[in-house]
C-alpha cells in the first residue's frame, strides 16, 4: 500500500483535524461524537439539511457543508455508515426550529444507522424527514438486492435541497422537492482500477491490466460485470445506455449531466467522456443544460468514472444555479 | 450447570480478543462481496465493549449485555454495528436482571436477538447473512433444551449448527447488504456475518463449558 497517511486508524481524525485548519470561515468541526456543521449553524429558521456516510467519497459530504449547501455531515470510517449517535447530535446542532432532512443514501447500513437517529431526534421534539437516494442502474431493484444504491445524483441532491432550504423552503417541500430529484435521476459507474481502503492495506479487489468493472458503487465493491477494456467512446455508451433507457429520458427532456472522477481518473479523461455523453444525448434529442465535470464523489483513489442524469425543469435549474460557498462546490457568491 | 455473571464478562473479553486475532480474516472475507471493513469494524466496536465494560462489571446478566449493545451502537456504524448492538440488547433484555442462567434461559436470549436481527435487516434464512449462524443456533439451543441435555451438550449443539450454516452460506447468492449488489457473483464466498456470529457462539462454548 502506496497512501499519504501516517497510521490506518488516524486517516479520518486527521482529515478533521486538516479540514478545521483549512476552512474555519466555512465549518465547524466537533469531535466525539464527529461531525462538521457550516461555521453559523444552526441558521434560524432555515431547514437543516444533513448528510452522512462512510469517509472515503471526499469531497462528499464534508466538503459540502456551508452556505447553501449541507448544514452538516456525519463521516463515518472509511466506506463504513457513521453511528447514529453522531447524527442525532448534528441534527441537533443545526436544528433552527424549522425541522432537518436527512438526506440518506440506499445502503444497509446507512439506511439503519439514519432511522434509528431520526427515531431518537424526533423523541426529543425535532421534526425529521428522510429522504433515501437510490439512483444507481447497475443495481436491479429487486426484493434480491439491497435495492440501488445511492451515488452520484446524491451530490446533485445536496446542492439543489440546500439552495431550497437557504430560500426559505419548508421541510415538506424540502422533503419533497428531494423525493422528486430521486425519481427522475439516474446514474452508473465504472472502475479501471480497484482502490484500497487503509486499514485493509490491499486492494479491494483485483483486476487484471486488461479489464474493467461495469456497473461498480463507490465503496470499492465489484461491480456487475467484468470486461475487457474498451475506448472511452465505447465505455460512454455502456453506461449512458441503462441510464437513460431507465426512467427513460425522451426527446425534448432537458437534463443536467454530471461526469465524475472515482478519484484516480484525471479531468482530461473526463472531457473526452463528456463530449461523447453529449453526441449520444444529441442524437436523442435530449438537451443538456446544465453540468458539472470533476472528482465530486469519488471512492479513494480508484481510476474510473461514473455518469448521471438528471431531469431538469425551472425551478431546479434556478435552484442549481443558486449561490453556494462550500470547500468543494462554490459559485456565485 | 448455569453460566454466572462472571462467565459472561469472562466470554465477551475472550470474543474481543477472538475478533482482534481474526480481524484480518473477517476484512478478507468481505473484500470479495463486501468493502472489506467487516474485521476492523468489529475490532473497533469491541475495543469500545472492553472500554466500557468495567462500568457495568457490578450490573446484571442484562444490563451488562445491553451495555455491550450501546457501545456496539456507537462505535461500529455500517450494518454491522445497528445488527449486533440488536444481539447483545436483545439478549439482555431476555436475561434482565439474572445474575446466572440455565440452558432453557440462553435459547430464548438467543431466539430474542435472532428475531431482532430479522426484525431490523429483514433478512430471512438463505439471504446469506448472520441469520444463517443464528437461525440453526437457535434451533439446537431449544432442542437441547427440550431433550433435557446439560448446558455443555446444548452450547456444543449450537456452535456446531451455527458452523454449519456458516459454511453453508458459501455456495448462496446473497440477497441482503452490499454483497447482494454482486448477484450471482456472490456465490462461491463465506458471508463475513455469518463467521463473526458462529465465532460468538463457538467462544461461548469455549468459555463457559470450561467453567462447568
Amino acid at each position: 500500500m502506496k497512501k499519504l497517511i501516517n497510521k490506518p486508524e488516524d486517516v479520518v481524525l486527521e482529515e478533521f483535524k486538516g479540514i478545521e485548519l483549512a476552512h474555519p470561515d466555512l465549518v465547524k468541526v466537533h469531535y466525539d461524537p464527529d461531525y462538521i456543521v457550516r461555521a453559523d449553524a444552526p441558521v434560524k429558521g432555515k431547514v437543516g439539511v444533513i448528510s452522512g456516510g462512510g469517509s472515503g467519497h471526499e469531497p462528499m459530504h464534508g466538503g459540502y457543508v456551508g452556505m447553501g449547501m449541507l448544514d452538516a455531515a456525519c463521516p463515518g470510517a472509511v466506506f463504513t455508515s457513521p453511528t447514529p449517535d453522531q447524527m442525532l447530535e448534528a441534527t441537533k446542532a443545526v436544528d433552527g426550529g424549522a425541522g432537518v432532512l436527512h438526506i440518506v443514501k440506499n445502503y444497509t447500513g446507512d439506511v439503519m444507522n439514519f432511522e434509528m437517529a431520526a427515531d431518537l431526534a424526533k423523541a426529543e421534539g425535532i421534526d425529521v424527514e428522510a429522504v433515501v437516494v437510490n439512483d444507481d442502474v447497475a443495481v436491479k431493484d429487486s426484493l434480491y438486492t439491497a435495492g440501488r444504491r445511492g451515488v452520484g445524483l446524491t451530490v446533485l441532491m445536496e446542492k439543489i435541497v440546500g439552495a431550497a432550504a437557504e430560500e426559505g423552503r419548508s421541510l415538506q417541500e424540502v422533503a419533497e422537492l428531494a423525493r422528486k430529484i430521486n425519481g427522475q435521476g439516474r446514474s452508473m459507474g465504472m472502475a479501471l482500477t480497484s482502490c484500497t481502503v487503509p486499514h485493509a492495506g490491499k486492494p479491494t479487489f483485483d483486476l487484471p491490466e486488461d479489464e474493467m468493472e461495469i456497473g461498480i458503487g463507490i465503496h470499492g465493491e465489484p461491480g456487475r460485470t467484468r470486461m475487457k477494456i474498451k475506448t472511452a467512446d465505447e465505455v460512454t455508451e455502456i453506461l449512458m445506455k441503462p441510464i437513460i433507457e431507465d426512467i427513460p429520458y425522451e426527446e425534448g427532456d432537458e437534463v443536467l449531466l454530471f461526469v465524475n472522477s472515482m478519484g484516480g481518473t484525471p479531468l482530461i479523461e473526463l472531457y473526452i467522456l463528456y463530449r461523447k455523453a453529449i453526441e449520444i444525448l444529441e442524437a436523442k434529442g435530449i438537451k443538456v443544460v446544465r453540468n458539472l465535470i470533476g472528482p465530486y464523489i469519488t471512492s479513494l483513489e480508484m481510476a474510473g468514472c461514473s455518469f448521471t442524469l438528471l431531469k431538469m425543469d425551472e425551478d431546479l435549474i434556478k435552484l442549481w444555479d443558486a449561490p453556494v460557498k462550500t470547500a468543494g462546490m462554490r459559485w456565485g457568491v | 450447570m448455569a453460566v454466572t455473571k462472571n462467565d459472561v464478562l469472562e466470554w465477551i473479553r475472550a470474543y474481543a480478543q477472538v475478533i482482534a486475532d481474526n480481524e484480518d480474516y473477517l476484512t478478507e472475507l468481505d473484500s470479495p462481496i463486501g468493502d472489506a471493513d467487516h474485521g476492523a469494524n468489529m475490532h473497533r466496536g469491541f475495543k469500545a465493549v472492553l472500554d466500557k465494560l468495567p462500568a457495568n462489571e457490578d450490573k446484571d446478566i442484562g444490563k451488562i449485555l445491553m451495555g455491550v449493545g450501546m457501545a456496539l451502537l456507537s462505535k461500529v456504524g455500517g450494518a454491522g454495528g445497528p445488527l449486533y448492538s440488536t444481539v447483545f440488547i436483545q439478549m439482555g433484555k431476555s436475561i434482565d436482571g439474572k445474575m446466572e442462567f440455565e440452558l432453557a434461559d440462553w435459547a430464548n436470549a438467543l431466539e430474542a436477538a435472532t428475531q431482532g436481527v430479522v426484525r431490523l435487516g429483514k433478512a430471512s434464512p438463505g439471504d446469506k447473512t448472520m441469520v444463517d449462524a443464528l437461525t440453526p443456533a437457535v434451533e439446537a439451543l431449544k432442542e437441547a433444551s427440550e431433550q433435557g441435555l446439560t448446558l455443555g451438550e446444548g452450547l456444543e449443539k449450537s456452535a456446531k449448527a451455527a458452523e454449519e450454516g456458516m459454511i453453508a452460506t458459501i455456495p448462496l447468492v446473497a440477497r441482503k447488504g452490499r454483497a447482494s449488489y454482486l448477484g450471482e457473483r456472490s456465490a462461491g464466498h463465506q458471508d463475513p456475518g455469518a463467521t463473526s456470529t458462529f465465532l460468538l457462539l463457538d467462544t461461548a462454548v469455549k468459555v463457559w463449558a470450561k467453567s462447568q
